[in-house]
């Protein structure tokens, strides 16, 4: 594919006059010449390179799609030498010099994924084919990270995953052309099980409500496996509908099931309902065993606890990132995003920002664009001073691995962001588990 | 036992909820003959109704947390708490009461407008044309929400008293069977404006030359009654129901600018398998909907049909329709 | 209501086709005139044209308004993603088989639903495509790969090119005896498809069949007083309709080897309604106009940014230009749907007959024959309003 699309975007630029009128023709002609003249897909001409920004726009994730913008903006204004720099100013192992790439001015355009795979996949076509961008990073859904990093896989223009938490963006699916900063099920279970264990004891009988996808089923599954290894049993795990809203069907069977910890595998507006319900049920109030009734959300982010207000005190779970770490990095990202809007980032926006530096300081290192160069320059990439302390991208599944947050809906917040709260920071080597576990393919690049 | 009286429970308790929520659907497709695919939206305004209030009511007093020096983030202490205290409080803790009183007239109004400004241009032209105008109508409703409210659920509680849950169990010497109160209190609300709305159309002069509209709109315009006026009412009622089975669902539900369009599908369903236009039809689709799907969602019932409770629905729509050509309680 | 088609010369119908050729194979010119110009859209306007066209076939002509006709496109994409993982990446045998897979599919469906008229008829179709849709994303993930889409994966066995020896270049492609369907070769592939669907349908317009369907909506109790029975009429209508949305789904697989669920939801169904009432019920040219105005929208004003605004109004003085700013701001990126659901309404209050009875009024505007000759789309349909 990649050749082909080499061949219609060097035709696309010389005007469709030509690809309209000598159709079919043109498609049976040799490759070969034209594969020459661009050595890959999309090369920055000019004095300046884009990319592209795909992010919900519409729909239930859209508050989340616009902070991921934010921090796109930022980003690329940073990069580009403007503002205070940010990360910029803290991120080690830098090549980036603070005048945009590779002497090139940043320019991005922007896309809706509408959080659906063939909107999302249509939006990333049109930066690639009518945009000419370079990279194409965002997203806030593993169903369509994955579907995005398979077609950029295919084309040949790098994928930096925004929001994506299941197993598969870099296990099953993984992609050569694909990385991703964001932590998974696996990692959430790793760093979640030896908090349970602390504040919850190691006899207890586990109960999961599971979102009925792909993502849902990674998650409980990852949960399940380390809940089990502290000596938990499971108890039942229940299948709902994605959407259900009203999950009250669902939830009235775990009142007398003898379970006492409801796991909710919900993100989301499934999460906020299926929270709320659950506390409405009154199940937090129960004693069950002889123990004080617990529910756990393993993936948190703090858009989600607002939508679940007073209900998501005390609960715990994981999260890539909080904005009330103190560290260099993270100080310095709040601030400058703090400044630029007048509230904090949310972990989606952090991703998305330290996605599009990383990506950027790749290509200063390769000293070119050419996705083989900048991929290269990627695997096994080491930094530190981004917020989650010492990390690495493995370039065994291009997965990021760093710090993993344990938080807990916070009881006496104070202020209207400080709903999470910190617990406990499991470091990296807790969460890291062999690539070969979660199997999948990368592929070859093709220069 | 208690598993199944549970389940009896979530069913009424859903079917109420369905009942409600597609009254208005049916109400105005029966006496105005329109395919109105903004219902979903009146919902979601009522809802909002409801988060507008809250957030009337506490609009607070901010305190800088000067620990914090990026942006700026506030402790907020609602005036109302600070005026007068306890009661301050009480009125916050009851703004979902509130915004039902409240909802009444914003939905009367906005039902009227919406009647005389656009509906009513529509009663005689396709079905297609009413449902590309009113889907229309909906897609700019909840685009100006979203511009206000954002995306995200907004949390909305019920009052204290009421948002827990009661063990009615004991009451039959059963163990076990506890139920939201704020739940219970939705059942009975539905039913006490369900039974309201009967009355008006059955026992009220209004309402009864309403329903001969509904049977022969030309008859009743010979007898020079101003039909076109009434229907105009019916319509701000059937906006005012939507707009408080929104409000009395926010707490169970956070709203978001979406919850439209996630209901419209199944209020259309509730009102089809109902009989179009049948109110009574309307309400006992809702109560069997509801409980059939608290059934099939069981854990034993999903370990020999897996999936049933996704399609379960759709599964009963599709038979109650197939052997019933107008639905429950539908006229030729 | 509904003047009697009158069969026109062939001639009439000759050029008009032929007029639809020359726009869709110009579509990359004129495409690019509206920022339109590259293949992914362009091959969106050809799937969704055809989908439309399909469903008016139904809609248009016989007034069964059915909601799930995005059920028949997803098992159009399922069965064309299966037939290049199974068999070949050869199109041929993928749009075969969707083509009929979506054919016996929409004969069950229609077998049942049409049992039923009017909004019983939309319940139960929109019912048949939900559960369809349910399931995919969740218990049937074995055969649809759920959330996450039926993708081809270069270990597939896909038996025929094996025994042909086809070794696999590259990753998997939807393939035409060595032309991979993917950028304008795709598209090219599409508009043939499409022009071939939009010949059929002037055909099924014009033939007595395509009468018998519109009398079916005029009046379907007057005609079977006269002993007419128009159930096996309607049921063909669906099960061709049912095929054209197969085509449809098979089309995007070619052109993107992906099938996900979320293709069979309501709102897809309710899309391809709004695509036909939008552009013109009945009419020939319509839905295509429609699809393709919806299309466009979604694709092309979605992504207008600040920044993009700041720069299409900077020849403006900077107050003038930060007032436009500010005013078509609501209206793009985010807002997409704002301007969608405006357009709906206004397109509907204002011009009943849908964006073709626009382009009548202006032929009738500006002035006379030669204006109604040069817009075959407004003289065509004067049969079917």
């Amino acid at each position: 594919m990649s050749d082909e699309i080499k061949k219609f975007g060097t035709l696309s630029r010389r005007g469709f006059l030509k690809a309209s009128v000598a159709g079919a023709a043109v498609t049976a002609a040799p490759t070969i010449l034209i594969n020459k003249a661009h050595a890959y897909i999309n090369e920055p001409k000019g004095g300046t390179v884009t990319l592209g920004f795909n992010v919900p726009q519409t729909g239930a994730y859209a508050d989340e799609g616009a902070d991921e913008l934010r921090a796109y903006k930022l980003a690329v204004k940073h990069l580009n030498g403007e503002g205070d720099g940010g990360m910029l100013n803290t991120m080690t192992n830098k090549a980036l010099t603070g005048n945009g790439v590779l002497g090139k001015k940043v320019a991005y355009v922007t896309g809706d994924t509408q959080t659906k795979s063939d909107a999302a996949r249509a939006s990333a076509k049109r930066m690639i084919e009518k945009d000419g961008a370079i990279m194409i990073t965002g997203g806030s859904s593993s169903g369509v990270a994955v579907a995005v990093q398979s077609l950029c896989h295919e084309v040949g223009v790098i994928f930096m995953a925004g929001l994506t938490h299941s197993n598969d963006t870099t296990g099953k699916d993984k992609r050569k052309y694909g990385f991703r900063h964001f932590f998974n099920t696996e990692m959430s279970g790793a760093a979640l099980a030896p908090v349970l264990e602390k504040e919850f004891g190691n006899d207890r009988v586990a109960y999961h409500l599971t979102a009925d996808y792909t993502w849902g089923w990674s998650q409980e599954g990852s949960i399940k496996k380390y809940t089990e290894a502290l000596g938990w049993k499971t108890k039942a795990a229940v299948r709902t509908p994605l959407g259900a809203g009203d999950f009250s069907q669902y939830i009235t069977p775990v009142l007398n099931s003898g379970a006492d910890v409801l796991v909710l595998n919900h993100y989301g507006k499934d999460m906020v309902n299926s929270l709320t319900q659950a506390v409405q049920f009154g199940l937090r109030d129960k004693m069950v065993n002889g123990k004080q009734f617990q529910i756990v959300v393993p993936l948190f982010s703090r858009l989600m606890a607002q939508g679940a207000g007073e209900n998501i005190k005390g609960i715990y779970g994981s999260t890539n990132w909080n904005w009330s770490l103190t560290d260099e990095g993270s100080r310095a990202f709040v601030k400058s995003f703090g400044a630029e809007y007048g509230f904090p980032p949310s972990q989606a926006a952090h991703t998305c920002y330290v996605q599009t530096l990383l990506y950027a300081n790749a290509c200063q290192m390769a000293g070119t664009f050419n996705p083989c160069g900048v991929i290269e320059a990627l695997e096994g990439f080491e930094f530190d001073g981004m917020g989650n302390g010492p990390t690495e991208y493995r370039a065994d599944d291009h997965q990021c691995f760093k710090d993993v947050l344990v938080v807990r809906g916070n009881e006496n917040p104070s202020s209207q962001f400080d709903l999470l709260k910190v617990v406990q920071v499991t470091p990296r080597a807790q969460v890291e588990y062999p690539a070969s576990m979660l199997g999948g393919e990368l592929g070859e690049c093709r220069a | 036992m208690e598993a199944l009286l549970l389940q009896v429970l979530n069913g009424l308790d859903k079917g109420g909820a369905y009942a409600l929520i597609a009254l208005g659907l049916t109400l105005v497709f029966g006496t105005l003959g329109v395919v109105n695919f903004a219902h979903g939206a009146l919902f979601m305004l009522g809802a909002f109704v409801a988060v507008s209030v809250q957030n009337v009511l506490t609009i607070s007093k901010k305190v800088k947390d000067e620990s914090i020096t990026f942006f700026d983030a506030y402790k907020e202490t609602p005036y109302l708490e600070i005026w007068w205290g306890d009661f301050g409080s009480l009125i916050i803790d009851f703004s979902v009461p509130i915004a039902i009183l409240v909802a009444i007239p914003v939905m009367l109004l906005i039902g009227l407008a919406m009647e005389r400004g656009l509906v009513r241009h529509f009663y005689k032209r396709e079905h297609a044309d009413q449902i590309l105008v009113t889907f229309g109508l909906a897609i700019v409703l909840q685009e100006i929400v979203k511009a206000n409210f954002g995306a995200n659920p907004i949390p909305i509680s019920a009052p204290d008293a009421v948002a827990g849950s009661v063990d009615i169990g004991s009451m039959f010497g059963l163990t076990g069977v506890v139920y939201p109160w704020w739940r219970i209190l939705y059942l009975c609300f539905s039913l006490a404006v369900i039974a309201g709305v009967f009355a008006f159309l059955h026992m009220t002069t209004f309402g009864m030359v309403v329903r001969a509209g509904m049977h022969d709109r030309e008859t009743v315009g010979l007898l020079g009654i101003d039909i076109q006026r009434r229907f105009t009412i019916v319509f701000g009622l059937a906006a005012v129901v939507a707009g408080l089975a929104g409000v009395m669902y926010t707490p169970i539900l956070p709203p978001d600018y979406h919850m439209g369009m996630d209901f419209l599908v199944l209020s259309f369903v509730v009102v089809v398998v109902g009989g179009m236009g049948s109110l009574p039809g309307a309400v006992a689709a809702g109560f069997l909907l509801g409980i059939l799907q608290s059934f099939f969602s069981m854990n034993e019932v999903k370990q020999y049909l897996p999936g049933i409770d996704q399609i379960i629905i759709y599964l009963v729509a599709v038979i109650i329709l197939l052997v019933r050509p107008r639905g429950l309680m539908g006229k030729d | 209501m509904h003047q009697i088609i009158t069969p026109s010369s062939r001639g009439k119908d000759l050029s008009i086709l032929l007029i639809f050729i020359a726009v869709v194979l110009t579509a990359p010119l004129w495409g690019s005139l509206i920022g339109a110009g590259y293949p992914d859209l362009l091959q969106k306007f050809a799937i969704f044209g055809l989908f439309a066209i399909g469903y008016n076939l139904l809609f248009g002509l016989t007034g069964y308004l059915s909601f799930g006709h995005a059920a028949f496109l997803g098992v159009g994409s399922y069965v064309t993603v299966w037939s290049f993982k199974l068999l070949s990446m050869n199109v041929i045998p993928a749009v075969m088989f969707a083509v009929v897979f979506s054919g016996i599919f929409a004969l069950v469906i229609g077998f049942l639903s049409l049992r039923r008229s009017g909004i019983y008829f939309s319940i139960l179709t929109l019912a048949f495509a939900q559960m369809s849709y349910n399931l995919a994303y969740s218990v049937l993930t074995p055969i649809t790969n759920g959330e996450t889409g039926l993708r081809v994966l270069r270990d597939d066995p896909r038996v025929i090119d094996n025994a042909l020896g086809v070794t696999l270049e590259g990753s998997p492609l939807g393939d035409l005896f060595g032309i991979t369907l993917t950028g304008y070769a795709g598209f090219y592939f599409c508009a043939a498809m499409l022009i071939l669907g939009f010949w059929l349908s002037l055909k099924i317009f014009r033939s007595p069949f395509g009468m018998k369907l519109v009398a079916i909506k005029s009046n379907q109790t007057r005609m079977e007083y006269t002993g007419f029975n128009p159930r096996p009429y309607l049921l063909s209508a669906f099960v061709i309709s049912g095929m054209y949305a197969g085509l449809a789904g098979s089309l995007m697989a070619i052109t993107d080897p992906l099938a996900g669920a979320e293709r069979m939801q309501w709102t897809a169904s309710g899309e391809v309604v709004l695509m036909t009432i939008l552009g013109g019920l009945g009419t020939l040219f319509g839905p295509i106009l429609g699809a393709a105005t919806i299309k466009y929208f979604e694709n092309i004003f979605s992504a207008i940014n600040l920044q993009v605004l700041e720069n299409t109004f900077a020849f403006m003085p900077e107050w003038l230009g930060g007032i436009m700013v500010t005013i078509t701001r609501p209206f793009v990126g985010e807002g997409w749907h704002l301007t969608l659901g405006v357009l709906f309404m206004l397109i509907i209050i204002f011009m009943p007959g849908g964006l073709i009875e626009g382009f009548r009024r202006l032929s009738r505007l500006f002035g006379g024959k030669k204006a109604a000759s040069e817009t075959p789309a407004a003289e065509s349909e004067g049969g079917v309003k």
